[in-house]
């Protein structure tokens, strides 16, 4: 039976109003902006839906989510569990945290070792916190394995993956033999939206917590620990524009007084 | 390895001739060698490549190494990525640039691995500072900007289309061209490209039109963006649009401006319907001057605009562009 893991990060809302989002310069972190939690990553929640497209066009397989952050990250496992993955696994060690993709990779990729056999390793093309989109490469890296990036449709058919890709101009078909691993762009649609009842059969789906010392990791390897590339800033650019908004006794004459305007400064 | 030196650029080509991002991250990287007293460098690999060479130097290059071999015809990981770090390794550089491009987002990770090093992706500036290479880049959907360094050499980047200037090509400057031969077995490369097919909208590029009409979910429906259309047409510019308006189905992919789509520089950008969420703006930071038609006062977009107008632009937009066809025909 085919294995599909799904890698799910948990981000802060990426829908946060720009208004509403701010960072703590000294802790080198983001504020969580109150009263909105945290999301699943939504590339990484179509990663799973095109999990699930392939054992709906096979008729079975397996769909193992993971995971890598804190204690609450359980929610984004809860939610792809409802969607319909099987079971989940959470990396929830302090010593994973903190880490740039490389280390992050060096984790996930000794947990998905540990999960063999599989056949497909999806992920989402770039998690909206950082917008890195390094991580997956380099678990494929470290597993020895292709990676194919940006699929707005996957295909499985004897042993062979066939994805459609989105380029920055234009799309491209590429046939790679599994096992492989697969980062997913919104092109590929809407994601499934589990019903109640699906929500509460979560509830009742196996989900285990590794440390690094159950994948064999030194705490040095992983996290911050295991990082060669240091956040030395994080900080909110000041927007310097300074907006003349301009009206009119009707609309058209504001219309017009921007045309000229611009017309003026030789923009059009 | 030891005594890293030199600026190296892991140069693309298009169409037979060196891609503009090249010569942007070559004339970064020419201004950060500088500051270090090193020289730069610049790996171009491909099929048929070599009288490239000479334009890599005249655009800022003291040393162009070359691998010329048919399996390099077109970009393949399995091919691309040990070829270019047998460059790396012989040239020992103390940085590598690349692109932040369909090449550039592959090749740069798996490259840094290779290396045993790491790679800050899509920076938007980059600088010296205690002779480290200081890497900026936006995050969290370009509401924030993160500033890194990195402790292993080389120091690895991938740099934002069109955040950086090129020289001006000067044809008389001298430079040493390596030719270096790399072995790639076919059997080796394990994905196949079966098809590709261009999807560019109508008209002028966006990516080097100087006026564009940005669409968001805000305009409604495929109509609403033909009268945009007609209004970038009136203005010899292009059509842009928010992924909201391209999942609403109002318009192609092919125009979408932002973190995940396009990232454009016109000299004007006229944002209707357009809330200005940072994803969308990410992809604007090239843009001189922006104008907003939104019915919200309080919309994110205004506080990146030159001029706004607080309306619904079904009310705007078309006198609007009467009075642009007026001017222009005046």
């Amino acid at each position: 039976m085919l294995h599909m893991i799904c890698c799910v990060k948990q981000v802060p809302d990426p829908e946060t109003p720009a208004s509403q989002f701010k960072v703590d310069e000294a802790a080198k972190k983001v504020l969580p902006a109150p009263g909105i939690d945290p999301v699943a990553d939504e590339y990484a929640i179509l990663g799973v839906e095109a999990a699930l497209r392939i054992r709906e066009a096979l008729g079975e397989a397996k769909i193992t989510i993971l995971t890598l952050g804190p204690e609450a990250a359980r929610d984004s496992v809860k939610k792809a569990l409802a969607m319909g993955a099987d079971e989940g696994v959470q990396l929830t060690d302090k010593a994973f945290e903190d880490g740039d993709s490389f280390a992050t990779a060096r984790a996930l990729a000794a947990a998905i070792k540990k999960m063999e056999p599989f056949d497909i390793v999806f992920c989402g093309r770039q998690a909206p916190d950082w917008d890195v989109g390094v991580t997956p490469s380099v678990i494929a890296e470290l597993l020895g394995l292709p990676c194919v990036t940006r699929a707005c449709e996957v295909k499985v058919s004897d042993g062979t993956l066939t994805v459609e890709r989105v380029l920055m101009d234009g799309f491209e078909t590429v046939e790679v033999r599994l096992p492989a691993v697969v980062t997913i762009s919104n092109e590929l649609g809407e994601p499934r939206y589990p019903q109640l009842r699906e929500i509460m059969a979560a509830a009742r789906k196996p989900v285990a917590a590794w440390s690094a010392a159950d994948l064999g990791l030194d705490p040095s390897q992983v996290g911050a620990a295991g990082s060669v590339l240091s956040l030395d800033r994080l900080y909110v650019p000041v927007q310097e524009a300074q907006c003349e908004f301009i009206e009119g006794e009707t609309m058209e004459e504001a219309a017009e007084k921007l045309a000229t305007k611009l017309r003026e400064a030789k923009l059009i | 390895m030891a005594n890293e030196s030199g600026v190296l650029v892991v140069a693309e080509t298009a169409e037979g001739a060196v891609a503009a991002i090249t010569l942007e991250v070559l004339g970064a990287a020419r201004r950060l060698a500088d500051k270090l007293g090193q020289p730069v460098q610049a790996a171009l690999l491909g099929q048929g490549v070599e009288p490239l060479a000479q334009g890599l130097i005249a655009a800022g290059a003291d040393k162009v190494y070359v691998v010329d071999q048919p399996i390099l015809a077109e970009y393949q990981t399995d091919a691309f990525v040990p070829a270019v770090e047998k460059v790396c390794r012989e040239a020992n550089p103390s940085i590598v640039l690349l692109g932040q491009t369909d090449v550039g987002r592959d090749l740069g990770p798996r490259l840094a691995f290779r290396l045993g090093t790491a790679v800050a992706m899509d920076c938007l500036d980059l600088a010296i500072g205690d002779s480290r290479l200081v890497m900026t880049r936006a995050c969290y959907g370009g509401n924030a900007n993160a500033q890194h360094t990195c402790k292993t050499m080389p120091q690895m980047a991938t740099v934002r289309v069109k955040s950086q200037e090129p020289l001006a090509p000067d044809a008389s400057r001298q430079g040493q061209v390596i030719k270096v031969a790399v072995d790639i077995d076919p059997a080796a490369v394990r994905t196949k490209i079966t098809g590709r097919r261009k999807e560019e909208a109508e008209g002028i590029r966006l990516e080097d039109a100087e006026v564009i009409v940005g669409g968001g979910r805000g305009v409604g429906s495929l109509d609403g963006f033909q009268t945009l259309t007609e209004l970038a047409d009136l203005m010899k510019g292009a059509v842009g649009s928010t992924r909201a308006a391209c999942d609403a189905g109002f318009c192609s992919v092919a125009t979408q401006i932002g973190l995940t789509g396009k990232v454009v520089s016109p000299a004007l950008y006229i944002a209707v319907g357009i809330s200005g969420a940072s994803q969308h703006m990410a992809g604007l930071s090239g843009a001189k001057n922006i104008v907003a038609i939104n019915k919200d006062p309080e919309a994110n977009v205004f506080r990146y605009c030159r001029y706004g107008i607080v309306s619904d632009w079904k009310a705007v937009i078309p006198p609007f562009l009467n009075k642009v066809r007026q001017l222009r025909a005046g």
